[in-house]
């Protein structure tokens, strides 16, 4: 299908139908219900699931295949959040432009970073990434203000020119569409004890983030793919059989600079607004954290290290002391306080550390991400007869 | 003329917090060969050593002081701190308004312990996997290191006055011969260069001229031959670990009185730290020194305003802009030693 194996289109087959219906999925507690607020089925925390979910698959592309880790993605996404918010105050509420736009500035942009900072690699591409895209940061706080609007971040405003919409001075300000179809309307649909809500924004950006999955598939599954992780496992050997690895690892670069382009793009289509801490090195680090947490050089682990991510950073930023003392109250008075004083710095406004732990421990115990810790599990319960080769001796790559 | 003086002096205390930290970053690299990306928030919790020995110096508790009242004629309560009542209010307050300096001598055992712990615990694991993964790995303790410090002192910044003896200015420009007021230069900051350059020195005489410095160099040049020669050269690298920590620990407490300290400080001086390095050179250990003062006062001087006249926006991004152009016309930096990660 698609021009896909079989277990590649299976998998896009599943992915496909997970974030088609995952207003109806991601709802499993009934509205108004104690656990109502687990749910995760609201358009906008479903945007960033599948807008996130993008520009991880994008920074995989470039770390996992290539292993070259970049610490200055999110300077791709904020150029991409800017020209689409410039596209619309400048041409149309349409994002179709908007998004265009976004994907191909942040493609020029990153062409002209990833030919300086590949001539490097290892640590010294790391720190020239960052450097760049602290650049970035700071001359969108202070030099480009009139292209960036400085700290109040890029907004629009009524006497945007808009050339190709109707004038409209009075009233309030538009809002972003797809030909008509307004970003940010939802239908709700009221079935039995549950309510789904289902949202052009998140059917947008789902829909977009299935064909960047469809792309990265195929972009790992390709001669060039190959050759991307032949550069991972031993650069110098490929330079010794002739070949030069640059515009490889730059065309790798590029792409992924598009990926984050166009989350930025839609992140902006969303939300028609674009400031400079999306630049800023601290969510370069988070992209990192996603892919990693996920699967580095998996196709789901992206996806999934997003979901993850996204969702229990508005989970648990939720959860403040009441509720922790709800959850413990069968223990008697004086555990509960004391249970409650031990865990709440993990809750609410301790996410971060709570991440920054899961991060740690996955780099140090799960280098392969959650999905290869799935991996592992399922291993266990369908454990080969004795004798059979060991599977994880043959993916390791010849030193 | 004392335009140009005024900015290489201020670009020397920021140049002293970054020569401070790219040395310890160096000695890490240089000995343990990792890449360390908590180092920052070593700085920043050798800060917070500060803050913490102030509040712990200055706990007090509240007496009713029948000279003093209100507006409305009650005797007013007064917070007294302990250490007035035990000491006097003399030595009592006078060791409250140097709780600073007094917090070096804190911060050196609490760093290095901690240094020691971070080696054993974590980065003896991560020898042998690739240079990303201890930049991912230290990565991710960075941010635990800093949420734990904002959820004990919260997000604000704290301000640690230095004390008051050093609280004026020093009139630097009558000392060259300049008029009175050219060049004013904050007592406090010459304190914090002069006192970079003791540790500085202190850690190269360490290195130079102690028996331990000696093996520690012979390690970092030939670790494995060291070690067939029967000395146990990981325990030496621990403890370095742990003195590159203090060091990174201590130029947090003295810059405390310069800038406030808040709990994301480590993460704003990490990335210039780690860029003073690479133009130094990887592994080089007067290369981080000399950079780290230089890429100091080449950023006061781009913040001018006659540079930024012609340049706008420069003092933003001076450093990484000579930080690149370093990594690809020089990859091994100013004073690398050839062949050290010059890929």
């Amino acid at each position: 299908m698609f021009g896909l194996e079989k277990k590649d289109a299976a998998l896009l087959l599943i992915v496909a139908v997970v974030t088609l219906c995952a207003p109806i999925l991601l709802n499993p507690f009934p509205a108004g219900s104690e656990m109502a607020q687990f749910n995760a089925g609201y358009p906008d925390l479903m945007q960033r699931f599948a807008i996130y979910g993008i520009f991880a698959i994008g920074f995989n592309i470039l770390f996992g295949l290539t292993g070259y880790l970049s610490f200055g993605h999110a300077a791709f996404l904020g150029v991409g959040s800017y020209s689409a918010v410039w596209m619309f105050k400048l041409l149309s509420m349409n994002i179709i432009p908007g998004i265009i736009l976004s994907v191909i500035v942040a493609g020029l942009f990153s062409l002209v970073i990833g030919f300086i900072s590949l001539r490097r690699s290892g640590i010294y591409f790391s720190i020239l990434t960052l450097a760049f895209a602290q650049m970035s940061y700071n001359l969108a706080y202070s030099v480009l203000t009139p292209i960036t609007n400085g700290e109040t971040g890029l907004q629009l405003s009524l006497n945007d020119p808009r050339v190709l919409d109707a004038a409209r001075t009075t009233g309030s300000l538009p809002v972003t569409t797809l030909f008509g179809a307004e970003m940010r309307s939802a239908t709700s649909v009221q079935f039995g004890v549950w309510e789904w809500q289902f949202s052009t924004g998140f059917y947008v950006s789902a829909v977009l983030m299935l064909l960047a999955l469809y792309l990265a598939i195929r972009i790992f599954r390709s001669p060039f793919g190959i050759m991307l992780r032949a550069v991972k496992s031993n650069q110098n050997r490929m330079s010794y059989t002739g070949l030069n690895v640059r515009p490889y690892t730059l065309a790798a670069f590029v792409i992924s600079g598009m990926y984050a382009g166009l989350a930025g793009g839609l992140l902006a289509a969303m939300d028609p607004l674009a400031g400079a801490e999306r630049m800023q090195w601290t969510a370069s680090g988070e992209v990192v954290i996603m892919t990693i947490l996920g699967g580095a050089g998996t196709l789901l682990g992206p996806i999934i290290g997003a979901g993850f991510i996204k969702y229990f950073e508005n989970i648990f930023s939720k959860i403040n002391d009441n509720v922790l003392h709800d959850w413990f109250a069968f223990l008697p008075d004086g555990l509960n306080d004391f249970v409650v004083t031990v865990i709440a710095p993990f809750f609410g406004d301790g996410w971060n550390l709570t991440m920054g732990l899961m991060f740690m421990a996955v780099v140090i115990f799960l280098p392969g991400g959650l999905v290869d810790g799935a991996r592992r599990i399922g291993r266990l319960f369908r454990r080969k007869p004795a004798g059979a080769k060991r599977p994880d001796a043959a993916t390791k790559p010849a030193e | 003329m004392d335009a140009i003086i005024l900015q290489i002096l201020n670009g020397l205390d920021k140049g002293s917090a970054y020569a401070l930290i790219a040395l310890g970053l160096t000695l890490i690299f240089g000995t343990l060969g990792v890449v360390n990306f908590a180092h920052g928030a070593l700085f920043m919790i050798g800060a917070f050593c500060a803050v913490t020995l102030q509040k712990i110096l200055s706990a007090s508790y509240t007496v009713i002081d029948p000279s003093q009242t209100d507006f409305l004629g009650r005797p007013l309560e007064v917070s007294k701190p302990y250490l007035e009542a035990w000491l006097g209010p003399d030595l009592g307050g006078g060791i409250i308004e140097w709780s600073v300096p007094l917090a070096i001598l804190f911060a050196i055992p609490v760093m290095l312990i901690l240094g020691y712990v971070m080696e054993r615990g974590l980065i003896k694991h991560f020898y042998r996997r690739p240079h990303a993964d201890q930049i991912l790995v230290t990565f991710g303790l960075a941010i635990v290191l800093q949420e734990v410090i904002k959820h004990f002192f919260g997000a604000n910044p704290i301000p640690t006055p230095a004390p008051p003896a050093f609280a004026g200015s020093l009139d630097f420009g009558v000392w060259l011969g300049f008029d009175p007021n050219a060049i004013i230069y904050p007592y406090w900051r010459t304190v914090y260069f002069l006192f970079s350059l003791v540790i500085i020195g202190a850690v190269f005489s360490f290195l130079q001229f102690t028996t331990f410095g000696m093996v520690v160099r012979a390690g970092m040049a030939d670790r494995e031959t060291v070690g067939l020669l029967g000395i146990n050269i990981d325990r030496r690298f621990t403890i370095m670990f742990g003195i590159a920590a203090a060091v990174a620990g201590i130029a947090g407490v003295m810059y405390t009185p310069i800038n406030s300290p808040n709990y994301h400080m480590g993460m704003d001086f990490l990335v210039l730290s780690f860029v003073v390095v690479v133009v130094g050179g990887m592994g080089s250990l007067p290369g981080a020194v000399l950079a780290g003062f230089l890429l100091g006062i080449v950023e006061s001087f781009a913040s001018m305003n006659e540079v930024k006249n012609i340049l706008p926006g420069i003092d933003q991004i001076i450093i990484y802009l000579i930080a690149i152009a370093i990594l690809l016309t020089r990859p091994r930096g100013l004073m690398g030693r050839k062949g050290v990660m010059e890929e």
